[in-house]
């Protein structure tokens, strides 16, 4: 039986759960400067449009207590392609997501502790974090550790009685080294396991239509219930003598579900007299499937687990980023020591290698860009994402 | 879960490493002589301060702790200059550019030193930014102080008082 | 396994670190030499609000996640 609803997302809420902390960023025996930063982001591409501010305050004191706070919200607009294919019409969404840190340093090593809450009208996500860092080596070398527990409830709008959770555990170690007076380099490892319903409750696999091969029946995803992957990336900077940056790294990822992803990053950081500061960066992101990933089954419950989310697909990905900082008040004014004010555009092509575009064997047979399920082409689309934001330093 | 071991592991290994890192040099000796050239254009050499009771801060615009510590060593020099007491700045970088218009926003009276070369750092082996080092009237290291935390300008009031009074 | 790889990376870096422990290692960076590394240029993360969003876009669009932190360097002061 095919199920269809009217109202289907598939805005994947599961990054709500995945809310990345603010970058812990580890300090060599002094607390990062007091600021405050407002954000508009706008993320374009796929028929999704992702809009929104973001708040960011921090203030230390007495040099050794420091506090932190973020407000961070999504305005969505969706008519992606997942949300064509099932027949939905376009939604509308909000995700509200608020963060506290706390950090104390003491001597060469500062601790930091941070509260992150998230949340949509069916998703929320609650996640607790600990770390601390440690300067060595005359300061040369950071090491640095973290755990983080995570807790979701996964709702579905249209089913009131539905309610699943997720529980998430992180570890993270890092060391950071100075290796030359122009040349730092960093190496981070991070395993993450997940445990619950791991799937969007409204997606779903499509598998030949035993009736009519050309066409295909829409079935709800089935995942495993657990998931643990591993990361390690590394990554340096060099300064440039004539006063100028360069920076890359890569990041290997595996994981339970047979994902391996590579992702190569190189940027340059170009300063112009006293004022402004210019950027270009370049990444590269490949993935190879997830085990139980298919774009087409061949029949209803072919597998134990059956998914057909793009993320979880074969593709790569390739991101250009221009911006521009230009930097004000620099001598002060009233309590501003310093400020900023930035625009950033990335533009990224994404490629798949296993995802078609269900939408073309959806048309009439007659329409010249008709292809049957299976044989339709490869899907592609570009982004546009925007950051404005102006940032004080207090 | 075995991953829970080898982070306890890895946290036990890292209190390990830095307990065996603590190492002091402690002061004393006769402070080694120098000659930088300074803000105001002349050369001032640490002979010429001999019978004063001396206060060396290597410092630089780039080191957050330095700019904060600047303001209270100012005031410090004015309060005792009268009495035998001269606070000397040590600039610790290459290019002075960036410290000269620092200094022109936060003007200091007493003497700022370029060591250009680090010749001095190197003869004072100078490992924290900041570093003060207090000389005594007869040309002794007395106290040294690594770095510089809200409050230590108490301690730095009480070495300057005992120090004058000799 | 994946999990034993892991351990094994960290628990090398970790060795790596605690053997030089062993003998007092001069830096070869002196404190009045960070001059470059303090430069906010170098700074792993300068616009931390920024780049908190953009991790957030990368997760929401891939299958990979994490090992992306980070700091150290600076002006090494205190």
């Amino acid at each position: 039986m095919s199920l269809v609803r009217n109202k289907a997302r598939f805005f994947c809420s599961m990054v709500a759960g995945s809310v990345v902390a603010l970058p812990l960023v580890s300090s060599a025996g002094v607390l990062p400067d007091d600021r405050a930063d407002a954000l508009y982001h706008r993320y374009e591409g796929g028929g999704v449009t992702i809009q929104g501010p973001s708040v960011l305050v921090r203030k230390k004191m007495a040099e050794k207590y420091a506090v932190s706070a973020n407000y961070y919200q999504d305005m969505i607009t969706s008519a992606s392609i997942d949300v064509e294919v099932s027949g939905a019409s376009e939604y509308k969404e909000q995700r509200d997501q608020y963060q506290l840190g706390f950090e104390y340093l003491r001597g060469k090593t500062t601790y930091n502790l941070s509260y992150t809450n998230s949340e949509e009208n069916d998703y929320k996500a609650q996640t607790a974090s600990f770390g601390l860092s440690q300067d060595l080596f005359g300061d040369l070398t950071t090491i640095s550790m973290g755990f983080s527990r995570g807790s979701d409830k996964v709702r579905n709008s249209t089913d009131p009685s539905f309610e699943r959770d997720i529980d998430r555990w992180s570890y993270r170690v890092g060391v950071s080294q100075i290796l030359t007076k122009s040349f730092i380099a960093t190496m981070n490892l991070e395993v993450i396991t997940d445990e619950g319903f791991l799937n969007n409750p409204y997606r779903s696999y499509r598998y030949i239509d035993p009736n009519d091969t050309r066409r295909f029946i829409l079935a709800q995803e089935i995942y495993p219930r657990t998931r643990t992957s591993n990361a390690v990336a590394v990554n340096g900077r060099y300064f440039l003598p004539y006063r100028a940056a360069v920076y890359g790294g890569y990041r290997f990822f595996t994981d339970t579900w047979d994902i391996r992803a590579d992702t190569f990053e190189l940027g340059y950081i170009h300063p112009i007299k006293q004022q402004w500061t210019l950027e270009a960066r370049v990444r590269y992101y490949q993935q190879d499937n997830a085990e139980f990933y298919e774009d087409l089954f061949g029949r209803v419950d072919q597998q134990n687990f059956m998914a057909r989310d793009k993320e979880l697909s074969t593709f790569n990905s390739i991101a250009f980023r221009i911006g521009a900082s230009y930097e004000f008040a620099q001598t002060g004014w009233r309590f501003v020591k310093k400020g900023s004010v930035n625009l950033f555009y990335d533009r990224i092509e994404f490629k798949y290698d296993d995802f078609r575009d269900a939408r073309v064997s959806q048309l009439l047979p007659t329409d010249p860009n008709y292809r049957p399920a299976g044989s339709e082409p490869l899907y592609e689309f570009g982004a546009n994402v925007i950051q404005a934001f102006v940032s004080i330093w207090f | 879960m075995s991953i829970g071991k080898w982070m306890r592991a890895a946290a036990l290994s890292g209190a390990l490493i830095v307990s065996s890192l603590v190492s002091a040099s402690t002061p004393g000796g006769v402070a080694p002589g120098f000659t930088l050239p300074s803000r105001a254009g002349d050369n001032v050499s640490l002979e010429q301060l001999k019978g004063k009771v001396v206060m060396l801060n290597f410092w630089a615009s780039w080191c957050g702790p330095c700019r904060t510590e600047m303001p209270l060593l100012e005031q410090m020099h004015k309060r005792y200059s009268s009495l035998g007491f001269t606070l000397v700045g040590v600039n610790v970088e290459a290019n002075t550019a960036d410290a000269e218009r620092w200094l022109k926003d936060t003007p200091v009276s007493f003497p700022v030193l370029f060591d250009r070369e680090s010749k001095v750092s190197k003869l004072y082996d100078v490992n924290a930014m900041p570093s003060t080092v207090f000389i005594d009237r007869k040309g002794n290291i007395r106290y040294l102080h690594r770095g510089y935390k809200p409050g230590d300008e108490s301690e730095y009031l009480n070495q300057i008082r005992a120090l004058i009074k000799e | 396994m994946i999990k034993g790889f892991a351990a094994k990376v960290v628990f090398s870096m970790l060795l790596i670190w605690s053997l030089s422990a062993c003998g007092n290692i001069e830096p070869w960076v002196k404190p009045y030499e960070r001059q470059q590394l303090a430069d906010p240029i170098m700074s792993p993360n300068l616009h931390p609000i920024s780049a908190s969003y953009m991790d957030h876009v990368w997760e929401a669009r891939e299958g990979a996640r994490g090992a992306l932190g980070g700091g150290g360097g600076g002006c090494g002061c205190n």
